[in-house]
């Protein structure tokens, strides 16, 4: 599902072609003057004294790129920010991943990274809110909170010096993610900001932006006493209404995704709501159509 | 055989250090993390390469805080003329081997520890030079991946026939007997990570034809740094906010 084709493999007619390439162009003017980006073994010009970050290595005294992505600097520091590439894991980032294997007293989660996140028991918040020592009767019910192919969101706890990063849970906001669908992007796609979790009331639907490339759209749920999500247990079913909802969401950023735009809760909600205001059906939102609108959105929107 | 004409002409009309025309795109395997298409001449490779991501099998892990990179090559069934029975057979082995090293000697495994990396090429088409062809799509698929490299790896082929050295053989002249000598090389850093010959050279004819081939690595750098350059700003400034 996740797209990374420069060019759109949809049938695009002749205006339609016209129009996408308009925007397009229009889009690369806007970005001209600050493009700095880098491919591998490209040398980094800097007279200055610099401190080398990721992505650059010194060969003869000259400063080389590793990976194709931006030139950044920081100060003194230089580095190259990748584009294309597995998720690099921040401490306290908020990722979505897969949980694919129970341990002993672990869960194994896939999250687009070079290694897959373990998530302790010991640093996951239990139903019953109690703080208190995990019991080997909590290892033998791990499978009541989590089990294969759930999906989870969590905080990145901490990252071991070769590389595997430990997740953590250990607040409501936290865990186990219903009744909704998980979309992968490229993370480049999404930046980190204040705010991953959004609550969009018109449409009552979760929306999470995990850092990971990994996005949840979801029915809403209440943060509320666990005591009482206890009592009443019975299966509600989402309604249609809230279904479509999600859909759409989804296909907003799979749109976004297949032309490469960064996400947020504003380009998202926006290209929900011009698929509204034009009348486009659910199921026309991934055609050509849609896609050289959301384009076209895009380059207005950003002069 | 006569393989270059008076006019000093070869069999597809192409001269002694001429190269086929080549043609790469990336992004073309939608679920891959890098991927990328890559033809030279009616020779046309697909690479795949998904990674780095959690290590899928323990036991191959040699070095542990290194890196595993894991390598594929196969031919397609309809890649030549007649129909091929065996996927893997000891020619796509050694292949898959001769490319795995040259790839993970650009790759700097050091970075990514606990992590494998796969690289999977299929021939679609062969028409002589698959091993340049599969080395130089695995380049573009990994910096397509954003695979931390030391360098481009490219590669190219040069033979000698008929007192002359070519360069980049079609499949006509590299089953002429000839020796074929497959060169790769890091063109920024200046070293060679591959060298591959298949008959006897005197040492003089091997150094022109070894720098023909260096030659023909150069030419195809450019072309695939342009490709890489493209596609990186394109990606940025449909990002750019």
């Amino acid at each position: 599902m996740m797209m990374r084709k420069l060019k759109l493999e949809l049938p695009l007619n002749q205006t339609q072609k016209v129009r996408f390439e308009r925007a397009m162009e229009r889009l690369k003017l806007l970005t001209s003057e600050t493009n700095n980006s880098v491919i591998v073994a490209d040398s980094i010009h800097e007279d200055a004294l610099l401190l080398k970050g990721h992505g650059t290595s010194e060969v003869d005294g000259e400063l080389l790129a590793n990976v194709c992505g931006v030139i950044v600097h920081v100060d003194k520091l230089v580095y190259v920010r990748t584009l294309r590439a597995k998720y690099k894991p921040e401490v306290r980032d908020i990722v979505v991943g897969r949980v694919i294997e129970v341990f002993q007293s672990c869960w194994r989660v896939e999250l687009n990274s070079n290694q897959d996140g373990v998530l302790k028991l010991s640093s996951m918040n239990m139903p019953d809110t109690v703080q208190r020592r995990k019991t080997s009767a909590d290892e033998l019910n791990m499978r009541d909170i989590f089990v294969e192919d759930d999906v989870v969101c969590a905080e990145v706890g901490c990252i071991h010096r070769d590389g595997g990063l430990e997740l953590q849970a250990s607040s409501h906001k936290y865990g186990k993610l219903e009744k909704g669908e998980l979309l992968k992007v490229d993370p480049y796609l999404v930046n980190k900001s204040y705010h991953h979790f959004h609550y969009i009331e018109s449409l009552g639907i979760d929306l999470i932006l995990g850092r990971n490339g990994y996005i949840w759209v979801g029915e809403h749920v209440q943060v509320q006493d666990p005591l009482i999500v206890e009592t009443r247990k019975e299966q509600s079913h989402t309604p249609l209404e809230t279904r479509q909802n999600i859909l759409r969401i989804g296909n907003a950023i799979r749109v976004l995704s297949n032309l490469g735009f960064t996400m947020t809760k504003e380009v998202i909600m926006e290209t929900s709501n011009l698929s509204n205001k034009e009348n486009i059906d659910l199921h026309d939102m991934l055609g050509s159509e849609f896609h050289v609108l959301v384009a076209e959105n895009e380059a207005g929107r950003r002069r | 055989m006569e393989y270059v004409n008076p006019e000093g002409l070869r069999l597809d009309g192409r001269r002694f250090n001429e190269m086929r025309q080549i043609v790469a795109e990336v992004g073309v395997v939608s679920k891959a993390d890098g991927s990328a298409v890559f033809e030279m001449g009616n020779t046309k490779v697909i690479a795949a390469v998904y990674g780095p991501r959690e290590i899928q099998n323990k036991s191959l892990q040699k070095k542990n805080d290194h890196a595993l990179v894991l390598c594929e090559y196969s031919m397609a069934q309809f890649s030549t003329g007649d129909r091929r029975r065996q996927k893997f057979d000891r020619r796509s082995t050694e292949l898959s081997l001769v490319i795995r090293q040259t790839m993970e000697a650009c790759i700097l495994t050091e970075l990514l520890p606990h992590s494998q990396i796969d690289i999977f090429l299929q021939v679609l088409q062969a028409d002589g030079g698959t091993r340049s062809a599969c080395i130089n799509a695995a380049t573009l698929a990994l910096a397509d991946a954003g695979i931390p490299m030391r360098d481009l790896a490219v590669s190219c082929s040069a033979g000698y026939l008929n007192s002359t050295p070519l360069l980049d053989l079609n499949y006509v002249e590299d089953s002429a007997g000839g020796a074929d000598v497959t060169v790769g090389i890091l063109p920024k850093l200046d070293k060679v990570t591959l060298l591959q010959m298949d008959a006897k050279l005197p040492m003089e004819t091997f150094e022109t034809v070894f720098a023909l081939a260096s030659e023909g690595c150069k030419a195809i750098a450019e072309r695939i740094r342009e490709v890489l350059q493209e596609n990186t700003k394109q990606l940025e400034y449909r990002r750019a906010a």
